[in-house]
């Protein structure tokens, strides 16, 4: 980015820099988010239909995992996919995959933990309904996940959310490189290691105005959903 | 149904990113592992693109303090090494990780310090006394403690004027463990006093009451090496782009722009490739 400029001058100049730092935050983020939802809603629909030895285990592993220290998930993957480590012939370390990989591993968890409590609730509603129609354990989880998917689009902006807002994770697999791998929490803690704490904070509004957007635009489509789905 | 629709979404997601990197593969990019200070001082982002138009390359650099560059070119996970500790780099190439090194081209480190000067040692010429009466004085000292090259230096430097450190250091010296831009903003923060090299310093923003109390001392300077990850160890290594670099830097092309940097009219970095001791 160049000298001397504000986050102001550089959004009302549409600096390519900037847009392409941002494109690459919200494209990362969402590709996180995607996986987690893929991984996490239908782990978390297991927990809140089937019973296990086991079970109330995996309820807390889930719910703790949510508080995953970013930097241990960013070196653990580092690890993984350092070409000294056993995933290092796939070659991703450095890229904005690890980077999707190591913000997956940190989302998954809230969605997971998130989405079970959604789902248990309404299963609560549903289990006498259930049981005397005899759906199928697989047609139940479908069923709920399916009913259950306006509340759920809270657990996912829960994890956009973290994905959005997370550093320490993305610097370490991603390495902050200028052109590739720089995202706006990347460039914001450039900026402040510059002693540039304006150009900083103004990189930071910007951040926090397009997690507005997003929550926004979220909470619309939600609306909208529900009103056509009766 | 929604079940099956994500699960195309995600697949063709998943195929396309993770196809990605077998296609960056034939571009020509290549990693340097460096040093905060070169990125912090703005030289790549004068240097690279130059570099880029002449060859064609590429270079993704990740800015590391020089200990943990060091450790990125041990895994494997760099091509090409820019940084500054020359004990280390020599032991690096002495233990066959890489190799041969060399030398491209030094800048200074400066003591910084408040306006007050509460320690009292504003235009001492000797870095070692100047370090000695801080201590004495207990006057507040940002250490980088990170194991970069910087802090390797200021280690050196107390070593050098007869202090063992870690025996001296109570609450006036706090190890940061961070790069160079956190250290220079918690010494501002804070009013202490801090080693820094010269082209961080001169780059820096929030510079606040800080000025250079102590500059000039033969034993502040601070010499860059540069050289390519053994690719007997490391097969991914890339060779001709990793040496096209290393050549560009040493080549008297290179060398003159490098001195061509400046940042308000200060050269930052002196060139010494052709200098066999450096």
């Amino acid at each position: 980015m160049p000298d001397d400029t504000s986050a102001l001058q550089l959004v009302l100049s549409g600096d390519p820099t900037l847009f392409a730092i941002v494109r690459l935050s919200l494209f990362m983020s969402l590709s996180a988010v995607l996986f987690a939802t893929l991984i996490g809603v239908p782990f978390g629909a297991l927990l809140a239909l089937t019973r296990f030895p086991g079970r109330e285990t995996a309820i807390v592993v889930a719910n703790a995992l949510m508080g995953l220290p970013p930097v241990v998930v960013g070196l653990a993957i580092y690890l993984l996919l350092s070409r000294s480590g056993p995933l290092g012939f796939l070659g991703l370390l450095f890229t904005v995959q690890a980077m999707i990989i190591a913000q997956a591993v940190l989302v998954t968890p809230i969605i997971a933990a998130l989405a079970r409590q959604t789902i248990e609730d309404l299963w609560a509603e549903y289990r006498d309904e259930m049981a005397a129609m005899n759906i199928g354990p697989l047609q139940r989880v479908v069923t709920l996940i399916w009913d259950a998917r306006f509340s759920l689009v809270t657990s996912l902006l829960a994890g956009f959310g973290r994905a959005a807002a997370e550093v320490g994770a993305i610097i370490i697999v991603g390495g902050n490189i200028d052109g590739f791998t720089r995202t706006m929490t990347t460039a914001i803690a450039l900026e402040t290691s510059k002693g540039d704490l304006p150009l900083a904070i103004g990189l930071g509004m910007i951040l926090i105005a397009i997690v507005i957007v997003i929550n926004a635009l979220a909470w619309v489509a939600r609306r909208v959903g529900e009103r056509y789905a009766g | 149904m929604l079940n099956r629709r994500l699960l195309i979404a995600s697949v063709t997601l998943g195929a396309a990113l993770f196809a990605a990197p077998v296609a960056q593969a034939q571009d020509k990019s290549i990693i340097v592992a460096s040093t905060t200070s070169t990125r912090d001082s703005g030289l790549f982002e004068y240097l690279l693109p130059k570099f880029k138009a002449k060859t064609g390359i590429t270079v993704k650099v990740v800015a590391q303090g020089t200990g943990k560059a060091l450790d990125t070119g041990r895994r494997c996970d760099a091509d090409v090494l820019f940084v500054h500790a020359k004990a280390a780099e020599e032991k690096f190439v002495k233990e066959g990780y890489g190799g041969p090194r060399h030398p491209v081209m030094y800048n200074d480190f400066v003591v910084v310090g408040p306006k007050s000067d509460p320690a009292g040692i504003k235009g001492m010429k000797d870095v070692g006394k100047a370090l000695v009466t801080l201590m004495n004085k207990k006057a507040d000292f940002i250490s980088r403690g990170d194991n970069s090259g910087t802090n390797k230096a200021e280690l050196r430097l107390w070593k050098a004027s007869g202090v063992n450190i870690d025996k001296q250091k109570g609450p006036w010296y706090k190890a940061i463990g961070q790069g160079m831009g956190a250290t220079l903003n918690a010494a501002a923060a804070s009013n202490g006093y801090t080693l820094t090299d010269r082209a961080t310093w001169i780059h820096f923003k929030n510079k606040q009451n800080l000025v250079i109390e102590v500059e000039g001392d033969k034993r502040l300077f601070n010499q860059y090496g540069v050289f390519l990850v053994n690719p007997k160890r490391c097969p991914h290594v890339k060779v001709d782009l990793g040496q096209a670099f290393i050549n560009y830097l040493i080549s008297p092309e290179g060398q003159t722009v490098i001195k061509g940097y400046k940042v308000d009219g200060q050269e930052l970095f002196y060139p010494d490739a052709n200098d066999p001791n450096a």
